[in-house]
């Protein structure tokens, strides 16, 4: 019999408990398989968040560390510092990354800490239920915004690529999304690039994942993943934002 | 043996090297001792002090309430402490600055121009090092001797060219007490 | 052994690398920056960590970072600056990882003053994050002890795999005394078998967390943590007794007014009034035992608990002697320290209070 697909190494045999439709997923299986293609599920250590990502070190098959709220990137220049050989990287919702933690990760990249963020940002507060989050889009309601977020009262959506790149020690900035194949595709491939500048040293690397959350956006899967593309990368342009 | 000695001045004086003199010399002749500093916004300027314990027995608390001795580089200083100072104890005076007088006459009072003194070996900066001389002149508390092999550990190497005027400035203050 | 001065900061910093030390991280305020300052100079010299980090929170969750991955990890502040903290190290406490955390306290509640004080024995006695959880909170009365303990508090945290709190108050931080660096006689830790450093071959991962969603889970997992603070609560209490021998007012007091207390003791002794010093250097576990018994004991008239802060330390007096003696206290607060003359007439007051 010819195998004709299985499971990454690079995540456990663990059924998720994400929602039917949700991009964590997608962004698990591709962290598992560059990790797996690397070679480095021994050695890399994972920093997960307070989020719907909290059980993320019960997925992937490295060894991983749970942070406080907000803290990953404060926990991962703990790790990494002293770790210097091995990859490490911080798996962050927009919550956790943009909001509650923005401090640590802007000085994470300002210091140029030599690991990886994934930032899983959609527009919205999972697990709380689907409270407005930093990156919520103009307009878009939330559930503490529930005439939809105005720029009068909330501001303007933080495009954090964009913002971290100001940093020296930023070396690569991709958004990319995974609403179809093709852009699953060219995720895996800024995860990769991420991971092996890293391993590379040469500075801090950060990849935007932008995803859906159909189950807090009251939408169907494939609406969802098409406001994905319309709706969010308008304003959040997909592509490099900076590779040094 | 037991003195508590405050030492108080501005910012820049050297009063708490002075202090740290008095305690590494101690500890070099066996005494107990201990440092304590002002610390804070006073350090960038304003008024600072340190209080310095030289005992033969462990040192217990190590705040000074009620100094032996006070050296006092400035005005503020001596009007700040004078009136702590214990009946029959001394009281250092910084005279190239201070002109006021002692409130108090239960105390020895030492005027020590420990700034014209500098001046006149050709560096301010060694003021305190004048101060320090008449101290330990007037008090006995230390071997002038210990201090001198300090000051040639101290500036050893580099700062090797400043070691005759320290020996010259700490000579000069022993003087203005035994003359 | 030849005695060398040190400044009290600079002593801890130069223990914890004695003792081990592999990162530090940490945020500068008074009156602790000389530890950070002494550490970014000599960490690097030694092939270790020190970061700089953005701010309190950072550099605990840094220190927790560190510590899950197997490393020994420290970090110091002051007041303001450890209430922070205390997010993190109740997560430190909830994942059982061992971290070194140095408190040199200050005049509070709010930014406070820069002076030594004593308030914050409650929260970091009691634990100032959230949850049930206790940290190992050791009190040094002098440069000494203070280094002594620093490099105990390293094997405390890996014995028992629990952040210890190193609390000393400003005086201790920015005080110079004279000091020999001897060798503390060293625990048997046991390997970090549990660390997350890496799969390296391992079956499965190592996923380090305190989140457990299910009550069931998370009071069994509490209920774990109490076995451990029990042990440590039997086995790990420590305290110095001067003139207690036949005393007839007991004065209690830790860190810097033990001090002073003792001076105080040595007064009222001259006076005819028979005082001794009963001081805590575990101040959690508290040394609950030996003082009940030493407070039972028929020659023995009141108590008297002096502190830098308004009364904290007093509610453990008070429950170790249970009503077998009146209690009485005399605190400064905000940074004002109490001399000896404030102690010898609030004893002299309370042994009065108890013929």
């Amino acid at each position: 019999m010819t195998t004709v697909y299985r499971k990454t190494k690079g995540l456990q045999d663990t059924p998720l408990h994400y929602c039917p439709g949700c991009s964590h997923g997608i962004v698990h299986k591709l962290v598992g398989e560059v990790m797996e293609e690397l070679g480095i599920i021994d050695t890399t250590i994972a920093v997960c968040p307070v989020g719907c990502a909290v059980f993320a070190g019960n997925y992937f098959a490295c060894d991983t560390i749970e942070a406080a709220h907000g803290r990953a990137p404060a926990v991962a220049t703990g790790i990494k510092r002293t770790h210097p050989d091995q990859p490490v990287f911080t798996y962050q919702g927009d919550g956790d990354l943009a909001s509650i933690g923005a401090a640590e990760i802007v000085h994470a990249a300002m210091r140029g800490e030599k690991f990886t963020t994934i930032f899983i940002n959609n527009a919205i507060y999972g697990m709380t239920g689907g409270q407005m989050a930093p990156t919520t889009l103009i307009g878009q309601r939330a559930t503490t915004a529930p005439l939809g977020r105005t720029k009068d009262l909330h501001g303007e959506p933080i495009r954090m690529a964009e913002m971290l790149s100001t940093m020296g020690g930023l070396v690569y900035a991709e958004r990319v999304c995974v609403a179809d194949v093709p852009n699953i595709i060219k995720a895996k491939k800024a995860i990769k690039k991420a991971f092996e500048k890293q391993m590379n040293n040469e500075g801090f690397t950060f990849v935007e994942v932008l995803c859906a959350c159909p189950t807090n956006w009251g939408m169907t899967t494939l609406d969802a993943n098409r406001w994905v593309k319309e709706e969010m990368a308008a304003y959040y342009p997909l592509g490099v934002i900076k590779e040094v | 043996m037991k003195k508590e000695i405050m030492i108080a001045g501005f910012g820049g004086q050297g009063v708490m090297s002075i202090g740290k003199s008095l305690v590494e010399a101690g500890l070099e002749e066996g005494l107990e001792v201990s440092w304590v500093p002002s610390y804070g916004p006073e350090m960038r300027g304003g008024t600072a002090n340190c209080s310095v314990i030289l005992s033969d027995q462990l040192v217990g608390s190590p705040i000074v309430y009620t100094p032996t001795e006070l050296i006092a580089m400035n005005v503020p200083s001596l009007r700040k402490f004078e009136n702590d100072v214990i009946p029959g104890g001394a009281i250092f005076i910084n005279s190239s600055i201070i002109k006021e007088e002692v409130l108090r006459d239960d105390v020895k009072i030492y005027r020590v121009p420990c700034d014209t003194i500098a001046e006149e070996l050709g560096n301010g900066k060694v003021s305190n090092m004048v101060m320090l001389g008449a101290y330990i002149g007037a008090t006995k508390a230390l071997d002038p001797d210990t201090l001198r092999t300090m000051i040639r550990h101290m500036f050893a190497g580099r700062k090797e060219k400043l070691i005759p005027l320290n020996l010259e400035a700490l000579q000069r203050g022993l003087d203005c007490v035994q003359g | 052994m030849k005695k060398e001065l040190w400044k009290g900061n600079e002593a801890i910093a130069e223990a914890a690398i004695r003792a081990g030390c592999d990162c530090f991280f940490g945020y500068p305020i008074t009156p602790q920056n000389e530890i950070p300052e002494y550490m970014a100079l000599r960490m690097p010299q030694e092939g270790r960590v020190f970061v700089q980090s953005e701010s309190e929170v950072a550099a605990i969750n840094m220190v927790y970072g560190a510590a899950a991955s197997g490393k020994r990890a420290m970090t110091s502040s002051s007041s303001p600056g450890v209430s922070l903290k205390q997010e993190g190290i109740s997560y430190l406490a909830a994942t059982n990882l061992p971290a070194v955390i140095v408190n040199v306290m200050r005049g509070g509640p709010g930014l406070g003053s820069i002076q030594p004080s004593q308030a914050d024995y409650y929260q970091a006695t009691r634990g100032g994050g959230n949850g049930d959880y206790r940290t190992v909170v050791l009190a040094p009365c002098n440069i000494q002890e203070a280094v002594d303990l620093t490099q105990e508090a390293f094997d405390l945290a890996d014995a028992y795999r629990t952040p210890v709190v190193l609390l000393a108050d400003g005086m201790i931080g920015q005080m110079m005394e004279p000091i020999v660096w001897r060798d503390i006689p060293k625990r048997e830790c046991p390997p970090k078998d549990w660390a997350a450093s890496g799969r390296n071959g391992r079956d499965k991962n190592v996923f380090l967390t305190s989140l457990l969603i299910e009550a069931a889970d998370c009071e069994a997992h509490n209920l774990e943590l109490e076995k451990k603070y029990r042990a440590i609560a039997e086995k790990e209490a420590r305290w110095q007794e001067r003139e207690t021998e036949d005393c007839e007012i007991l004065i209690v007091a830790y860190g810097t007014p033990s001090r002073i207390a003792m001076s105080a003791v040595e007064q009222l002794r001259e006076k005819g009034i028979k005082a001794g010093l009963f001081r805590p250097i575990t101040l959690w576990p508290f040394p609950e035992q030996a003082l009940r018994q030493l407070a039972q004991q028929e020659r023995v008239k009141s108590v008297l608990t002096v502190e830098m802060s308004l009364g904290q330390m007093v509610d453990d007096v008070r429950l170790a002697v249970n009503g077998a003696k009146p209690v009485y206290f005399e605190g400064r607060s905000g940074g004002s320290i109490p001399t000896v003359k404030e102690i010898v007439d609030a004893a002299e007051r309370a042994w009065k209070g108890g013929l």
